[in-house]
């Protein structure tokens, strides 16, 4: 795990870094700006799916759909993001607790 | 060394003409430019935002312990990593059994942003050469907006990017700290539902890209997003775990250039006109 986290961290670390070696005309490239803008968006709707349905490489519909349902509403009724994830665990972790959902 | 800055014309550092993919903030109050400002100001807002980000790093601390890894490894991703989207997505990883490679691509994915913010705040902060390994490490979307807010010359721009910087810095790490000492004095995080807190999380991070532009913006980020989520969740079965995500970069980079040769057409039908 250990060279995991610590690959990670240099790299974005790097990332960061790289911005301020650059020159700063990269910035007018219109299609690195719109790339960087975009992949945000792709890759956490991705791992919201994946993390509510995936069980390893099978698909399961569990208890934690239901917690995603109630982040999202809180997310519309404007909750900050602690309050969301608290809620999310909260109602999912009493569906188990009550043996509703698995 | 300000050679370039104190009396720009206030045009050039207009936000609004700053074409950039913009940094949300979680939920800051952060006053409209065309308040009258101090630095005291700058200093309450700097200590809000950390306040709002220091309450979601302990959602942080947790959902890592919850994904196997310790209490050190998850407090070095906020001392080192300090970009929260990165961490949650490689604990996230981490956590569903994908591999080490898949991990960190998507974590580093995820940070190619903070490249593009270090490119515009680099002639804006215009840093002294031995400032800037710290800058560096403080350049996240919180630190860029507040730049970006207080725009007027360069000493309150640098005063914003270090005062939210290490007032998120601070107070994530502090977050992260008692999050994960909490989630590893419990039995069984699954039975907490911590398991749907990550899902939630990530939709949270990604609920202001939705929500926070132009409404037909807005529109193109849900298709987008949609369209993510439903070619990771179709490959979940057929990939390894991890990779399902990575390939949702695919649609990105699809959409990317499909909008961008429509705008490029619009703007020659415009100039035909």
């Amino acid at each position: 795990m250990w060279p995991i986290v610590l690959i990670a961290s240099l790299g974005t670390y790097l990332e960061k870094l790289l911005g301020y070696v650059l020159p700063h005309s990269m910035l007018e490239r219109e299609s690195v700006r719109r790339m960087t803008g975009l992949l945000p968006v792709s890759l956490l709707a991705a791992l919201v799916a994946v993390q509510t349905f995936a069980d390893g490489s099978s698909v399961t519909v569990d208890a934690r759909l239901l917690g995603l349902v109630v982040a999202f509403i809180a997310l519309v009724f404007r909750a900050p993001f602690l309050l969301v994830v608290v809620l999310a665990a909260l109602s999912t972790g009493l569906a188990r607790w009550f043996g509703l959902m698995a | 060394m300000d050679s370039q800055s104190d009396n720009d014309s206030h045009s050039k550092m207009d936000p609004s003409h700053v074409h950039l993919p913009q940094p949300h903030l979680p939920h800051a109050h952060v006053p409209g430019e065309h308040l009258p400002h101090t630095s005291r100001d700058i200093h309450i807002n700097a200590l809000g935002i950390g306040l709002a980000t220091g309450a979601y790093g302990l959602s942080f601390g947790a959902i890592s312990i919850a994904s196997g890894l310790s209490i050190a490894q998850t407090q070095s991703l906020s001392l080192f990593m300090f970009t929260g989207a990165s961490q949650f997505a490689l604990v996230g990883v981490i956590g569903a059994g994908g591999g080490a490679f898949v991990a960190i691509a998507t974590a580093l994915l995820l940070g190619a942003r903070n490249s593009l913010y270090a490119l515009s705040l680099s002639p804006r902060l215009d840093l002294r050469r031995r400032a800037i390994p710290a800058a560096a490490l403080l350049t996240i979307d919180e630190s860029t907006g507040m730049t970006m807010r207080y725009s007027a010359n360069v000493q309150d721009r640098r005063r914003a990017f270090f005062a939210t910087g290490l007032s998120v810095y601070v107070l994530w790490n502090i977050g992260t700290a008692l999050g994960a000492i909490g989630a590893s004095a419990l039995s069984d995080p699954g039975m907490l539902g911590l398991d749907a807190a990550i899902p939630a999380g990530f939709l949270a991070l990604l609920w202001p890209r939705l929500t926070s532009n132009s409404r037909t913006e807005n529109q193109k980020m849900w298709t987008l997003a949609i369209v993510s989520a439903l070619v990771a969740f179709l490959l979940i079965p057929v990939l390894r775990p991890g990779l399902p995500v990575l390939c949702s970069a695919l649609v990105a980079v699809g959409a990317s250039l499909i909008w961008g040769r429509n705008s490029a057409s619009e703007h020659l039908n415009r100039r035909g006109q």
